[in-house]
């Protein structure tokens, strides 16, 4: 496919496009039959070394990578900033290259500045992909929403669908990735956040806003809560917890009042009682443990379509 | 529309799995020269026959169909192997398995060519302890059967494996031999077998008699080596 030759690295959704974003979730989906085997593994990615670089705590998207990786016979590599020549103050830059001195074909990147990954990628000469920039992107965040989406409402067309995101998107890659893909696909994306919580301008966001919840989660099919940083009540951007949960946070009652099949979904880790209330996080509603699991398949395929499925260069 | 053995990827179709998964890419491919058809080798009502004659010869061969599963390798494999389940449900009567085998992680070239997966593996029964009789359309190098007995041995310990095609073309790079084979058809290596088959070729309800037949494709004459 020529696409896996043109992208040597994944850095965004935008990039992706919608037939890059349809290949890698059809690819998915040979790796979702794959994790359900009793050996879950397969010789791929043999001979090849993957490389976590990580200089912000995340453990799930670190241990889905290196689960994915191992999956597929790869080797990896874990560098944790903490404790680490960085605190020496080593540069990302000889950090990335010390990396691929030491045979990594591919350096998946998270760090606190939007952009870090892209100065990587032209760095090394070893695939690069975006496990979460700053405030930037998280693509393959969005890929594993969309995948579970796909599984949970049994269609690979998201026409129409409307999606309402809830929470702080200005601070949220999750949201933009996931916005940007959603819109891509052909769904109707509402974010609702107070004004302090959207971002500053609109420019490259296909969306709608409204900070009235109530008003559009009857008409949701697909609602998606953020995580609720606390550390934003300290910069003033919105007044108290207990407020935010009564305005924004997926209640019981709330939940009463959507769609009965609308889909509810969070990027994890959740703030239970916060922005979801924790018996609606556990109802039949949620999707959020399929999205845990399916997040493994989607780097599968994305390690894949980037080392393995390609000509040599 | 071929599916030789030896190219990674074989392209898919409407009625694969993948259809944004478009065609093999086959960089190879460009330098070769145009290839025209040289002959039909098997008509629709030849490839009816070969599936009746594999059919029966795979009940014969295990006495019966009992414990038997026949997994066809994507993607015309597995048209095949639905095929020859129907014939030995109306002769036998007795509803043997079909899976569906996706080799691509196990091939020997993974980075020396595109690799791609053309579907899900999907084998709805336990390999353990069973017949699984392989099936694909055509034998070439042996590669992809290389490929799927480690794809298939995954999934469990079968009691045997046995590999069903409808054309054995010869060259082969590995010591492996099919135990059914529809039509022994000699080739030159720079010829193409080109399998068409209506679940995969034709539009969606395409009749088998409108679309089935198998071709040998050479080069031109005035472009051959």
């Amino acid at each position: 496919m020529s696409s896996a030759a043109a992208g040597r690295h994944l850095l965004s959704i935008a990039e992706l496009g919608r037939d890059g974003i349809d290949e890698l979730l059809g690819l998915s989906e040979t790796f979702v039959e794959v994790n359900r085997r009793e050996i879950p593994k397969l010789p791929a990615l043999r001979g090849k070394t993957v490389a976590t670089l990580f200089f912000e705590d995340s453990t799930r998207t670190r241990l889905s990578f290196e689960t994915a990786a191992k999956r597929l016979s790869a080797d990896t590599m874990t560098f944790n900033a903490e404790g680490s020549s960085v605190s020496k103050g080593e540069s990302l830059r000889d950090t990335a290259q010390t990396i691929e001195a030491m045979g990594a074909d591919a350096i998946v990147v998270r760090h606190r500045a939007a952009g870090a990954p892209h100065q990587v990628a032209r760095w090394v000469d070893a695939t690069v992909i975006n496990a979460g920039d700053g405030r930037h992107e998280h693509p393959t965040q969005a890929l594993l929403d969309l995948l579970t989406l796909r599984h949970r409402l049994g269609t690979r067309s998201f026409d129409g669908l409307a999606v309402t995101v809830v929470g702080d998107v200005r601070h949220s890659r999750v949201a933009r990735s996931g916005v940007a893909a959603l819109a891509l696909l052909g769904a109707r994306v509402t974010l609702v956040a107070p004004p302090t919580l959207l971002p500053e301008s609109l420019d490259g966001w296909s969306c709608v806003t409204t900070s009235d919840l109530d008003d559009v989660l009857p008409e949701t099919d697909v609602v998606y809560l953020l995580r609720l940083q606390r550390e934003r009540q300290a910069a003033g951007l919105f007044p108290s917890v207990r407020e935010y949960t009564t305005r924004y946070g997926l209640t019981v009652e709330r939940a009463a009042n959507m769609k009965p099949d609308t889909v509810v979904m969070h990027p994890g880790p959740m703030n239970r009682g916060i922005e979801i209330a924790a018996e609606v996080a556990d109802g039949p509603a949620s999707v959020i443990t399929e999205q845990v699991t399916n997040g493994v398949a989607v780097r599968m395929a994305v390690l894949w379509w980037l080392l393995g499925s390609g000509t040599v260069p | 529309m071929h599916a030789p053995d030896s190219p990674p990827t074989r392209p898919t179709s409407p009625g694969a799995h993948h259809p944004s998964r478009s065609t093999a890419p086959e960089g190879s491919r460009l330098s070769r020269p145009a290839l025209s058809r040289r002959a039909v080798v098997l008509d629709a009502a030849d490839l009816r026959r070969a599936h009746t004659r594999i059919a029966h010869e795979i009940v014969e061969r295990n006495h019966g169909a009992d414990g038997v599963v026949l997994v066809g390798l994507y993607t015309r494999g597995v048209a095949v192997a639905r095929r020859l389940a129907t014939v030995i449900a109306g002769f036998e009567g007795v509803d043997v398995p079909v899976g569906a085998l996706d080799v691509a992680f196990y091939r020997d070239d993974i980075g020396l060519r595109p690799v791609q997966p053309l579907g899900p593996t999907e084998v709805p029964v336990d390999v353990a302890g069973r017949t699984v009789v392989l099936v694909d359309d055509v034998l070439f190098t042996g590669r992809t059967a290389r490929a799927a007995l480690d794809a298939i041995t995954e999934l469990g310990r079968p009691r045997s494996v046995q590999l069903a095609v409808l054309v054995d073309r010869g060259h082969r790079e590995l010591p492996i031999r099919a135990d059914y084979v529809g039509k022994n058809l000699p080739t030159k290596v720079a010829e193409d077998v080109r399998v068409r088959l209506a679940e995969v070729d034709g539009a969606p309800g395409a009749e088998p008699d409108a679309v089935d037949g198998i071709e040998i494709w050479g080069p031109d004459e005035e472009t051959a080596p």
